[in-house]
C-alpha cells in the first residue's frame, strides 16, 4: 500500500476508535463474504469498511468459515459439489475437500477438524478431515438439509432440514442421530449458546425460532415476531448470532428487511433494525462490537454497532451475499 | 391375489431411503357392468415390525382425453401426477424414519372411458381413507357422495372448476389445485398493475374454455380490466396452415391491450402470437399463463424440488405433478405434526389453524376454512421465463393477501357443515 493509503486507513481507524468510544483503538478484522451468484467473495476491512478484494470462487458459493488457526478460508462451490480451500495471505488456491454433492453449509469441530457439511440435495451431513481430505462418514438426515451447530464441547452436531422440519441430533462419535425435535416449517439454521445450555433453531416459513434445551430435546419456548407496517408472511428468519455473554440473539428475519435482537432470558424482542433486503446471515467480530449482515436482494452488507443497536453502515458487495466470516485478527 | 383374474400385488411397501419409489402399481380395469369385490385385504403387511405406523394413501387418475397431437409438441408425460405422487411419498418418507411412520402409495388408473365410480368403491372397501383424486368435475362430485359420512378424506388435485369451491362443495375434499377464478384473478391482477387493463377475450368451443372465460370475465371486473371484445374462435382445430390469413381478420377491428385466450386442450391458442392485427401480447391458457407451478421457478429453494424431480423422473415437474407433491406432503404433515397414523388425528389437524404447508412459494400455504381451498401464490409464466407472481403488490386484504385470488369467504356459496 501507499504510504498515503497507509495514513488515511490509520486516520479512518483512529476516528473509527473514537466514534465507539472503546477503550484503545478498534482492530482490524477481515469479513469475508460469499457472492452466491457472483461466484466471488468479497473481503471487507472491518475499520475501514470498504472492500478490500474480490476473489473469484467456485460455482455458487454460499457457506464460508476460516480454520481454526484462522489462516484458511473454506467455500461451499456448491454447484461445483466441491469445498474449496484458500490461503488467506497469498489468496492461493490450495486445494479442494471432498464434500458430496451441493454442500451448502458446513461447520468445524471445535477442535478444528473435522469438518460437518450438509449436502442439500442428497438428504445427508457428510463429515470430512481437512487434513487428510477424506471422508469419514456420511449421516442419512432428512430432506434439504441446511442448518448446522456444534456444542462448545464438541459432542453433539445438530442439523436442520428444511422439508423434514426437524432439528437432528447427531453424535460425534457415533455419527448416529440420536434425537430430532420437529420445529415449525422451512428450518434453516441452528446454533448453540457458548455456554452449551441452550440451541436456538430458526424456521423461515413458520416465521419463528424454537429455543431448545439440548439435553431434554424439548422446545422451551417459541419466539414469534410482530413488527408494524410488515406482513407476518414476509418475516422469516434464518441466520442467529448470540452474544458470548449469552445476554442477547440476533436473528435475521429475511424478507422482512430487519434483524430482531432478542433478549435471551426473557426472549423478549428489545428492538428491530432495519438493514438491507432479504437479510439472511449475520457474523460478529471477535471482540463483538460489530455484527455484519448479508442482505441478498440488496447486494449489500450492513454494519451493525453492537453496542449502540445501530446499524451505522451499508457496503456494497457481490451479487447475492449469502455467507459470512471473520478473522480473528 | 387374483379378483376376476387381475392380478393386483398387494406387497407394495415404498422404499424409505431411496428416491425412486416401487415401480409395481396396480392398473385397475374396469368393465362398465362389473363391481369390484376385495377379499379381506387388510392394511397391515406381514413381517413388518409392529412398532412401525404405516399410513397409506390412494391416488386415483382417471386418464383425460389426449390433447390433439398437432398442437401439442409437448404431450403430456405418461406419468404425470402420480410421479408427484410418488417423490412425495419419498419426502414423507426420509421424515418417516424418524417418527417410526412409513407411507405407502397406492396407484389406480382408469383409462379415458373406464369406471372411476367402480375403482373408487374398491379403495373404499378396502379402507382406504386418504384418497387423492384426479378426476373431473363432475366425477369428483359422485365420488365425494359416495364417500359422505364416512371416514374419508379426499384431495382435489386436478380439477380447476369454481364451482367446487363454491355451491357445489363438498366437506370432505380439499382442493390442492388452484381454481380457475385464482387463475384469471393472478392474471388481472397483473394486467393491472402493468396498466394493460383492456383485454380481447378469444373463447374456444369447450366446456373448460368457456368456464375460464366466465373466470376471466370476473376477473376482469374484479381488478379494474375491462373486457373491450370478446369473440369465439369460429375455426377448427388445425390452424397452422391457415393462421397467417385467419388471425388478423379475426382479430381486426378491436382497440385493446391484451389478448386473453380460453383454449385449455390448446387447439388454437398457440397461433395466435405474432398474428394478430395490432402487435398485442398473449395471455390466458397461452402466452403469459397464470399456473400453480413450472419449470421455470426456482426461488424460494424451488430449484431443490425442482432438482430433485428432474434427476428421478428425467423430465420438469407439471403443475399436476406439484399438486399431487403438495396432497401427500400435507397429509405427511398431518402424520408428523400429530406424531400419529390415526385418520381422525391427520384429518383433524390438517382442517385446524395450526396447519401450514412449506411448498416453496415463499410463505406457508393454509387451507381456506370455507371452502377448503389451499391459498397459494400463482405463477404467471412464459414458456422459458417467470414473468411475475401473484398477488401484485397494492392488491391489499384484511386477512391474508393470498385472499385476493379466488373465492373469498364472503364471494363464497359454499357452506360446510
Amino acid at each position: 500500500m501507499t504510504r498515503l493509503k497507509i495514513m488515511a486507513s490509520a486516520l479512518t481507524a483512529l476516528v473509527f476508535a473514537a466514534a465507539f468510544g472503546g477503550a484503545g483503538a478498534a482492530r482490524a478484522f477481515s469479513v469475508y463474504v460469499s457472492n452466491e451468484k457472483d461466484n466471488t467473495i468479497s473481503v471487507i476491512d472491518s475499520t475501514s469498511l470498504e472492500v478490500v478484494k474480490t476473489l473469484k470462487v467456485g460455482q455458487r458459493p454460499r457457506g464460508i468459515l476460516l480454520t481454526k488457526d484462522g489462516g484458511q478460508l473454506l467455500v461451499c462451490a456448491s454447484d461445483d459439489d466441491v469445498v474449496q480451500v484458500i490461503d488467506v495471505k497469498t489468496w492461493d488456491f490450495v486445494k479442494e475437500l471432498p464434500s458430496g454433492a451441493d454442500p451448502e453449509l458446513f461447520i468445524l469441530h471445535p477442535s478444528g477438524n473435522p469438518l460437518y457439511i450438509a449436502n442439500e440435495n442428497d438428504n445427508l451431513v457428510t463429515v470430512v478431515d481437512i487434513v487428510k481430505n477424506k471422508i469419514l462418514a456420511e449421516v442419512p438426515v432428512g430432506v434439504e438439509p441446511e442448518g448446522m451447530g456444534i456444542s462448545p464441547d464438541g459432542k453433539v452436531l445438530v442439523n436442520t432440514s428444511e422439508t423434514t422440519n426437524m432439528a437432528h441430533f447427531i453424535d460425534t462419535e457415533t455419527y448416529e442421530v440420536v434425537g430430532n425435535v420437529l420445529v415449525d416449517s422451512r428450518p434453516r439454521f441452528a446454533e448453540f449458546t457458548a455456554d452449551g445450555s441452550r440451541l436456538w433453531v430458526t424456521s423461515e416459513i413458520g416465521g419463528t425460532v424454537a429455543v431448545i434445551d439440548p439435553a431434554t430435546r424439548e422446545i422451551i419456548k417459541k419466539i414469534g415476531f410482530e413488527i408494524p407496517g410488515v406482513r407476518p408472511e414476509a418475516i422469516q428468519p434464518v441466520g442467529v448470532r448470540i452474544a458470548k455473554n449469552g445476554g442477547r440473539a440476533f436473528v435475521a428475519l429475511g424478507s422482512a428487511n430487519r434483524v430482531a435482537v432478542i433478549d435471551t432470558k426473557t426472549f423478549e424482542v428489545e428492538k428491530y433494525l432495519l438493514v438491507g433486503q432479504r437479510v439472511w446471515q449475520l457474523a460478529f467480530t471477535p471482540d463483538e462490537r460489530l455484527l455484519f449482515t448479508t442482505n441478498g436482494v440488496s447486494n449489500d452488507v450492513s454494519v451493525i454497532d453492537v453496542a449502540r443497536l445501530k446499524v451505522v453502515k451499508s457496503i456494497a458487495v457481490g451479487r447475492f451475499p449469502w455467507g459470512l466470516a471473520i478473522s480473528k485478527d | 391375489m387374483n379378483i376376476m383374474g387381475i392380478h393386483i400385488d398387494t406387497s407394495r411397501r415404498s422404499e424409505p431411503e431411496s428416491q425412486k419409489p416401487p415401480a409395481r402399481k396396480w392398473l385397475a380395469v374396469l368393465l362398465a357392468a362389473s363391481v369390484m369385490v376385495s377379499g379381506g385385504l387388510g392394511s397391515a403387511s406381514p413381517g413388518r415390525a409392529a412398532e412401525i405406523a404405516r399410513i397409506t394413501i390412494a391416488y386415483l387418475s382417471q386418464a383425460a382425453e389426449p390433447p390433439p397431437k398437432l398442437s401439442n409438441l409437448d404431450l403430456p408425460p405418461k406419468d404425470q401426477g402420480v410421479a408427484g405422487g410418488r417423490l412425495s411419498i419419498a419426502d414423507n418418507n426420509t421424515t418417516g424414519r424418524f417418527l417410526k411412520q412409513e407411507f405407502v402409495l397406492e396407484e389406480v388408473e382408469v383409462p379415458a372411458d373406464g369406471d372411476p365410480k367402480a375403482a373408487f368403491q374398491a379403495l373404499l372397501d378396502r379402507g382406504d381413507q386418504l384418497i387423492v383424486l384426479n378426476v373431473p368435475a363432475r366425477v369428483l362430485l359422485d365420488l365425494a357422495d359416495m364417500a359422505a359420512g364416512k371416514d374419508v378424506l379426499l384431495f382435489n388435485v386436478g380439477a380447476p372448476d369454481d364451482r367446487l369451491r363454491d355451491a357445489d362443495c363438498r366437506d370432505n375434499v380439499m382442493h390442492l389445485a388452484p381454481s380457475r377464478a385464482m387463475l384469471a384473478d393472478a392474471l388481472a391482477q397483473y394486467l393491472a398493475w402493468k396498466r394493460w387493463p383492456k383485454v380481447f377475450l378469444v373463447v374456444g368451443r369447450r366446456d373448460g374454455d368457456r368456464l375460464f372465460a366466465e373466470a376471466v370475465r370476473r376477473a376482469t371486473k374484479r381488478f379494474g380490466d375491462k373486457i373491450v371484445e370478446e369473440r369465439q374462435w369460429a375455426f377448427g382445430p388445425d390452424t397452422r396452415r391457415t393462421a397467417q390469413a385467419e388471425v388478423p381478420t379475426f382479430t381486426q377491428n378491436v382497440d385493446y391491450d391484451v389478448l386473453v385466450v380460453a383454449d385449455e386442450i390448446g387447439e388454437f391458442g398457440e397461433y395466435l402470437a405474432y398474428r394478430t392485427w395490432l402487435p398485442r401480447p398473449i395471455a390466458g391458457t397461452q402466452g403469459l399463463t397464470p399456473t400453480s407451478w413450472h419449470r421455470t421457478h426456482e426461488q424460494w429453494g424451488a430449484a431443490q424440488l425442482q432438482n430433485r424431480f428432474q434427476k428421478t423422473y428425467g423430465r420438469w415437474m407439471t403443475p399436476l405433478d406439484y399438486q399431487v407433491w403438495a396432497a401427500i406432503r400435507t397429509i405427511g404433515e398431518g402424520a408428523t405434526r400429530t406424531g400419529s397414523a390415526a385418520f381422525a388425528a391427520i384429518r383433524d389437524y390438517i382442517r385446524g389453524p395450526d396447519f401450514e404447508l412449506a411448498g416453496f412459494k415463499g410463505q406457508k400455504l393454509t387451507f381456506r376454512p370455507w371452502n377448503w381451498q389451499l391459498r397459494q401464490p400463482i405463477l404467471l409464466v412464459s414458456p422459458k421465463a417467470l414473468v411475475s407472481v401473484s398477488p401484485q403488490k397494492g392488491f391489499l386484504h384484511p386477512v391474508s393477501l393470498l385472499d385476493t385470488l379466488g373465492l373469498d369467504q364472503p364471494e363464497s356459496a359454499c357452506r360446510l357443515p
